[in-house]
């Protein structure tokens, strides 16, 4: 099976893997509809668009949940209908050593799971009653564990994962596939300030991968590339006073 | 949710129809008092936010469903606000089902006049779909017992109609598909009982000729008549089935005594042979297909029910009237697809050649009814009643989840037959008739509707995905 895509909303595409991903989809004759919070990322994006493509830019910010249910309406109507959505906005901080910074870790939690759960539960709604549709949700390999570097972007990437594995568990009965993306590391502006980065990917291949999951069906939870899964097999094994005193 | 507006912050929910086999997504709130619902409807109101008002969701299509707009769950208004056990006459906030109702009224031996084959409808749906029983031929539908009803409408006002006040008002609020206000308070009429158990006959009918005939010949006798038809029998058996026919019992007749009249009495048995009634519908999804239902049909047909020498048996009111709830769930054995259930209502003059006529259809096209069910029924006075001098046979089909064309083409071959034999459409059941379809059928009467529901909701806040595909708003 090979699903095409008509008719879609990418959240979080003025950068990074989300414009890769809206770009590939407007390659591919897909009514886009892009939403971002930089308007200036946004046009850039949009200009880079293949000629003709059918494209919808949204000033839009995450953290804004309220807005959400009229928004995804209104988008459903201009676009003509949906099939896929895919969540992409994401934030990250690293604190320092010693820093306990309760506003940077809110605003990961707001970005990459109250955004996510606002858009992808709308997303749910409208498929579970069509009985058809995608949503996929990036997440992380970082949510296998609680790491001590990045302790809120962990966090809200695990609990980014157990949502959609929530509500794949509640919609794909209803043919709705969900699809769940774990990433390593990515070239990304998100990434530009870690110092270690194994088996970095570019963004555009990251989205190749992550469309061809979403397009092979059966509500897949994978890993982007696929070698990250061995890599979090071992992480999610490590014993806890072990895994307590790498510098992960 | 307040300070915001209801199209903003109103939560979501996927609703579907009983038949399964339709949904949407739409806004939902569950107001809780009559004061909330105001507020609600007022809100609505101010944002031109359609609004569909939905019980139990017993509706077997789109009559409770409101696309993107907004639904309004009344079981959340499900008092009984007042009882009189000497005259059996209940006030009633809309949300409370039959199965409230009887549970509350039996033991002091009064039973719902009527009721349909299942518990858990609410008032408001009984109200707004007129809904009609097994003894339809004598008693008329449910409006026929509505003594009184508040009715809120659109311009928040709340008028009390009855037979006597604002009758034309009150016979298009029932059977008004809740498209007139909402319904706060019935006020009905229950029907005395001096046993908790009605003496029923299981009669064999070999065709549907019998069966008409067995019903005729019992319509000015029997408290209840209701066949079952086996719609895969075919050539000389077409319509073959059985007729089940019950009377009340007199005081003093059942030898149980009033002790029957006890809810522990009425309730339903928790299992079935043996199985659990909440898992029964995973035994029989396996079999619920053409083969497993022709052979079932069959086996219900030539295998006798036990009954006692004179060819009766004692049965608890609920048994009889809720056959539909002994499966909980039981619509889930058609599949992911769902069902869609098509009630052909006919006069008495054009009946037996038309149901001839739709089970030979069927047949032809390949597409056979797994449950045919049949009544006799009476005119009524309410404006889009769809209650006649006829009678109804009542067809299940699955509804295929890929490549349901078949089915469709049948069921518009259904409608046209319904229509050039004088038929009418119960929009409870309905979930395919087109809006010229349903206008020929009615006549004026629509008219007549739509030129009340002008009047009293000019703005249109009520609606349903079901009134707006029958030309109703």
């Amino acid at each position: 099976m090979s699903l095409r895509f008509r008719h879609a909303v990418v959240v979080g595409a003025s950068s990074g893997i989300g414009a890769s991903i809206a770009r590939m989809l407007a390659a591919d004759g897909c009514a886009v509809a892009l939403l971002g919070r930089r308007e200036a990322e946004l046009q850039r994006v949009v200009a880079s668009l293949p000629a003709g493509a059918r494209a919808i830019p949204v000033v839009h910010d995450v953290t804004d949940q309220t807005g959400v249910p009229l928004l995804f309406e209104r988008l459903v109507a201009d676009l003509g209908g949906l099939d896929l959505l895919v969540y992409a906005a994401g934030d990250m901080h690293v604190p320092e050593e010693g820093e306990y910074d309760f506003a940077r870790d809110r605003r990961q939690i707001e970005v990459n799971v109250l955004g996510a759960m606002a858009w992808t539960g709308a997303a749910a709604a409208h498929f579970e009653a069509r009985r058809s549709g995608t949503i996929v949700g990036v997440s992380s390999i970082a949510g296998v564990r609680g790491r001590r570097t990045m302790p809120a972007y962990t966090t809200s990437k695990a609990a980014l994962s157990a949502w959609l594995e929530a509500l794949r568990n509640r919609v794909s009965r209803h043919g709705v596939n969900v699809v769940t993306v774990k990433p390593g590391f990515v070239d990304t502006a998100m990434t530009t300030h870690l110092t270690k980065k194994p088996m970095m990917i570019s963004a555009d291949r990251a989205a190749s991968l992550i469309l061809a999951t979403a397009r092979r069906g059966g509500s897949p939870s994978a890993y982007i590339p696929a070698q990250w899964g061995l890599v979090a097999f071992v992480v999610r094994h490590l014993p806890s006073w072990l895994f307590r005193r790498l510098d992960l | 949710m307040a300070g915001s507006t209801l199209r903003a912050s109103a939560p979501w929910k996927v609703l579907d129809g009983f038949g399964a086999s339709v949904r949407s997504v739409s806004r939902f709130v569950r107001p809780e008092s009559p004061e909330a619902l105001a507020a609600v409807l007022a809100r609505a109101a101010a944002e031109s936010l359609p609004v569909v008002l939905r019980g139990s969701g017993r509706s077997y299509g789109d009559a409770s469903l409101n696309t993107g707009a907004l639904a309004i769950d009344m079981r959340g208004m499900s008092r009984i606000l007042a009882w009189d056990a000497e005259r059996g006459v209940a006030d009633l906030e809309s949300g409370v089902t039959i199965g409230d109702l009887w549970r509350h009224s039996l033991p002091q031996g009064w039973w719902p006049t009527v009721v349909p084959g299942t518990m858990h409808p609410t008032m408001g749906g009984c109200v707004a779909m007129n809904i009609h029983g097994k003894n339809c031929y004598r008693a008329g539908p449910f409006g026929d017992h509505v003594l009184e009803l508040d009715l809120l409408t659109a311009d928040g006002r709340t008028r009390t109609l009855s037979p006597q006040h604002e009758p034309e008002l009150f016979r298009a609020v029932i059977a008004g598909l809740g498209l007139l206000g909402v319904v706060t308070r019935v006020r009905v009429q229950l029907k005395r009982m001096h046993s908790g158990r009605l003496r029923v006959r299981p009669i064999q009918t070999p065709t549907l000729e019998a069966m008409f005939d067995a019903l005729a010949a019992r319509t000015s006798t029997a408290d209840y008549l209701v066949g079952w038809v086996d719609c895969f029998a075919s050539g000389a058996a077409l319509g073959r089935g059985l007729v089940h026919e019950a009377h009340h019992l007199a005081e003093g007749e059942d030898p149980l005594g009033a002790a029957t009249l006890a809810a522990s009495h009425q309730e339903l048995p928790g299992s079935i042979f043996g199985v659990p009634r909440s898992l029964v519908w995973r035994f029989l999804q396996p079999i619920t297909n053409d083969f497993g239902i022709r052979w079932l049909n069959h086996a219900k047909y030539v295998v006798p029910e036990p009954t006692d020498r004179d060819g009766t048996f004692l049965q608890s009111h609920t048994a009889f009237a809720f056959l539909l709830d002994y499966v909980p769930d039981w619509r889930r054995v058609y599949g992911p697809g769902g069902f869609l259930q098509y009630q052909i209502f006919l006069p008495d003059a054009t009946a037996r050649a038309g149901f001839r006529e739709a089970l030979q259809l069927c047949q032809r096209r390949g597409v056979v009814s797994y449950l045919g069910v049949f009544k006799r029924h009476r005119a009524d006075t309410f404006l889009l009643s769809h209650g006649l001098d006829g009678w109804s046979m009542a067809l299940d089909f699955p509804v295929p989840e890929h490549d349901a064309e078949r089915l469709w083409a049948l069921t518009r071959d259904l409608t046209q037959l319904v229509l050039e034999a004088g038929g009418t459409f119960y929009p409870a059941k309905d979930q395919v008739v087109d809006a010229a379809s349903f206008a020929r059928a009615f006549g004026d009467r629509v008219t007549r509707f739509k030129a009340i529901k002008q009047q009293l909701d000019p703005a249109g806040v009520f609606a349903s995905d079901q009134a707006r595909r029958l030309g109703l708003v």
